[in-house]
């Protein structure tokens, strides 16, 4: 599946890195302790936190995770959005809180 | 092939860039994906600690044939019981560094489970020495 496709299906926000919207999603991944998802998130996962720092595109590129959703309507800081368009890693916001939007990605995901 | 890198201490925007940096020439030397994976977090974290704990450091990375050897040599605050800082959920990190998600105290085990020997050795008030080896062929660890 597709990242546009999820963010129809969920009704996310485009915040940043455009370039990145065609990458695929091969699963989630949800934590907001950044070594958790460095020692246990894996490429293609989509990423729920609620963290907004720069150093969320860093873990992502380095893990190459697919896209990033902010949760509760959360919104990056303005050097988080700057990476994520040199990275090609998109920023997505949802109004839902992570548990919400989790279980409406698992439904999604455990579809295909 | 050898190069050296440093870190500055509390500069957590640059955090990750020698991690990246690795991976760009370990996928060009072709090294297995699952290996460099693992070399990837390993120094990740490294980088962190340093970052989030010392004043500044220094990582050098030493590649051959057989394997990878990185040794992060920081001055800082040194690490007085290091069995302990080895517990998962153990961490000195300040409530700042937590908020933004960082010392869970996960590091040192996600470096631990990433590569294929470490050994720490400090001194405190004086710094650490972290050396990671990770052998590039899985078969001859």
């Amino acid at each position: 599946m597709k990242i546009t496709d999820i963010i129809q299906a969920l009704d996310l926000k485009i915040i940043s890195g455009q370039n990145g919207l065609s990458n695929e999603i091969k699963g989630g991944y949800v934590s907001d302790l950044l070594s958790d998802v460095m020692g246990n998130a894996t490429e293609g996962q989509i990423w729920i936190t609620l963290q907004t720092h720069q150093n969320i595109i860093a873990i992502a590129s380095l893990k190459e995770i697919s896209a990033i959703i902010l949760v509760k309507g959360s919104l990056p800081e303005n050097d988080t959005i700057e990476k994520s368009n040199t990275e090609n890693i998109p920023v997505l916001s949802s109004d839902l809180d992570t548990f919400s939007i989790a279980g409406r990605l698992f439904d999604i995901l455990k579809m295909e | 092939m050898q190069f050296k890198h440093k870190i500055a201490g509390g500069d957590f925007a640059k955090a990750g860039n020698i991690a990246s940096s690795v991976k760009k020439i370990l996928r060009q030397l072709n090294i297995d994906h699952a290996v460099s994976k693992r070399i990837v977090i390993a120094l990740y974290e490294g980088e962190v600690n340093v970052v989030a704990h010392a004043y500044s450091g220094i990582v050098d990375v030493d590649i051959d044939e057989e394997k990878i050897k990185i040794t992060i040599t920081d001055k800082g605050p040194g690490i007085a019981d290091i069995e302990q800082a080895m517990e998962e959920g153990y961490s000195t990190a300040t409530p700042q560094v937590r908020e933004m998600g960082f010392g869970a105290g996960l590091g040192l085990s996600n470096m631990k489970k990433n590569s294929d020997s470490m050994n720490i050795s400090s001194v405190p008030a004086e710094g650490t020495i972290v050396e990671l080896i990770t052998y590039i062929k899985p078969d001859a660890r």
